[in-house]
């Protein structure tokens, strides 16, 4: 801060000669910045590495063993499961959230009486928190003080009260649909924004030649949709590769640990067994799938030759 | 006959339409409504499920007061997720309009280096560095503190902030600062009297989201934070649904649920435009 009450250099004369040097100055702007993302990421993923090669307790001292905790990795069927599972979730509640979210961004796109209103409405979960979502829902999932089995109950469309996350089933699609219920609303913005940008005078000239809106749809709206589609399909699968909050939360992994995701397994090897540089091999192992998925995006979302 | 009924017809589809429109808004508003009415029944009815969801035996602040009696209490997380909420805002929008300024205004040696390792970083996810960074705290002195929380909190912030500062600086014309310049205004005064103001809703836009991203934020607090008097809302609350401090009191869950909840959708009606077209900047680059 004080460097940046020190440059009132004098003005005018430094404009050409002081040209150079008066350039030299935007390296302490963003000093701060740069001195963040050293601290607290590029010196943690260096340790990451380091550590991942170390057998690394705690408390007491560590040792090097190589590759020794990939090796356990290769061998550890939870940790394998627990990315399947992972995997398993990604994949229905991104086709979910786009089943719910695509429906609402064509509701909202066009300026019509309401249509603001709708789009706050539809929007208002997705600025709550994982943690305060998954805390409301386990509340509504409760069987006995909680919202759909009492009121199924009160309905008499089921005989006795049915505890929703007893077993994986009811469990894992409960979670779907809350996960569904907080992030539609941002994947609708983001789509809608790509809808907007498709001209309206090339869904017209599609009417006039006879097109369907079926046959628009597939025709135009998806093709020139391509980079947004590319980018919500991103943020929702590297969102829920990462998925933690609601599985900790509501399930606490189960039932009977079926629920525990990649971040959560490392989690608990790393803060729960204090196996920290087997959780750092670990975190290496989801850290290459997701630059791995970082590199498919920016493919992805390459300008597309000729168009935009 | 054929007016007639076109004049039908779209009365038709205003009715489906704004029909789809409400049962949809209910579905997303509906449990949000039902958590903030059902936090202000007495504790006795809190326990019951929330059929109806207003309180029928009488408005209560009962939850309220459960919930602050519970660990170091309600009142003691909600303050350390203020501090650390606000302390986050302060800094990243510092952080991110100084760095926003240097990048679109400077030529300097490592510039777009250090620009595309910034902007990198989002590929990274924090979830898998988040033990380093515990011990790089511990080294520091911060662990367990909330300062060394907001510490990662600004970090995590500055791919986005500081790509939207950068594009807000760019945005201004040059002859702006040149017409200023030669009144003599050097650089600091520059940046705050005459670009400041002109970026002014870049900068809403990144406050808004420091915010919510610390406000929410759930997994680092829960590993940085092992001391009950430096929980952050979302991990006190998870302590106290876990069953942490006995049986499950679900009137003061609502409760806590409410208190976080309310500073978000406040800040969003308030400042809506300024969330999406944050939201829009990010997508359409």
């Amino acid at each position: 801060m004080t460097a940046i009450t020190t440059t009132t250099a004098p003005p005018r004369v430094r404009k050409l000669v002081g040209a150079g040097r008066r350039q030299w100055i935007g390296l302490l702007y963003v000093a701060p910045a740069v001195a963040l993302v050293m601290l607290f990421f590029v010196i943690p993923l260096g340790m990451t590495a380091w550590m991942s090669l170390h057998n690394w307790p705690l408390m007491g001292e560590h040792s090097f063993i190589g590759l020794g905790n990939y090796w356990a990795i290769l061998r550890d069927t939870r940790f394998w499961n627990a990315l399947r599972f992972t995997g398993y979730y990604t994949l229905v509640v991104t086709i979910a959230i786009f089943a719910v979210a695509f429906p609402l961004a064509i509701f909202i796109e066009r300026p019509r009486p309401f249509t603001n209103l709708y789009r706050t409405m539809f929007f208002m979960p997705a600025v709550v928190g994982f943690a305060s979502a998954s805390l409301l829902w386990s509340w509504l999932l409760n069987v006995d003080s909680g919202l759909f089995s009492p009121a199924a109950y009160d309905l008499g469309l089921i005989d006795r009260k049915f505890n929703l996350l007893a077993t994986f089933q009811p469990a894992f699609w409960s979670i779907i649909a809350m996960v569904v219920w907080k992030v539609a609303g941002f994947t609708m913005i983001i789509l809608m924004t790509g809808l907007q940008s498709i001209p309206q005078d090339l869904q017209e000239a599609a009417v006039i030649d006879g097109a369907g809106p079926f046959a628009r749809f597939r025709a135009i709206t998806l093709p020139l949709m391509r980079r947004t589609l590319a980018l919500a399909l991103i943020l929702s699968v590297a969102g829920s590769i990462l998925a933690f909050d609601q599985f900790y939360i509501i399930l606490r992994g189960g039932p009977r640990n079926q629920t525990l995701t990649a971040v959560y397994w490392i989690f608990n090897q790393s803060f729960v067994s204090f196996k920290l540089g087997y959780g750092a091999a670990l975190s290496m192992v989801l850290l290459v799938i997701l630059v791995a998925l970082s590199l498919v995006q920016l493919w992805l979302l390459r300008k597309p030759e000729g168009l935009d | 006959m054929a007016q007639a009924m076109s004049g039908r017809g779209k009365l038709a589809a205003h009715l489906a339409r704004h029909s789809t429109g409400i049962i949809a808004s209910v579905l997303f508003v509906a449990p949000i409504v039902w958590t903030v009415l059902s936090a202000f029944k007495p504790a006795q009815e809190a326990r019951l499920p929330p059929l109806p969801p207003w309180p029928t035996s009488g408005f209560s602040l009962e939850n309220y007061a459960t919930l602050n009696s519970f660990g170091d209490g309600l009142w003691v997380s909600a303050q350390n997720s203020i501090y650390v909420s606000v302390m986050t805002v302060i800094l990243s929008v510092i952080v991110s309009v100084l760095a926003g300024y240097g990048f679109s205004r400077f030529r300097f040696p490592l510039k777009d280096l250090f620009f595309v390792l910034i902007l990198s970083t989002i590929m990274i996810p924090f979830q898998s560095i988040l033990t380093p960074i515990f011990l790089v705290l511990t080294k520091l002195g911060l662990h367990n503190t909330l300062t060394g929380l907001v510490g990662v909190y600004v970090t995590l912030q500055l791919p986005f902030s500081i790509f939207m500062m950068r594009n807000a600086f760019d945005a201004v014309p040059r002859e702006i600062e040149e017409a200023a310049r030669m009144d003599g205004a050097g650089n600091a005064t520059m940046l705050i009297k005459v670009m400041l103001p002109l970026v002014w809703p870049g900068v809403v836009t990144i406050a808004l989201f420091a915010f919510l991203g610390a406000w929410n934020e759930f997994l680092a607090a829960l590993v940085l934070m092992t001391d009950q008097s430096k929980f952050t809302l979302p991990v006190m609350m998870t302590a106290l649904q876990s069953g942490r401090f006995g049986a499950i009191d679900w009137g003061a869950v609502q409760a806590g649920v409410t208190v976080m909840m309310v500073p978000c959708l406040i800040l969003f009606l308030a400042l809506q435009r300024f969330y999406i077209r944050g939201l829009m900047a990010g997508a359409v680059k």
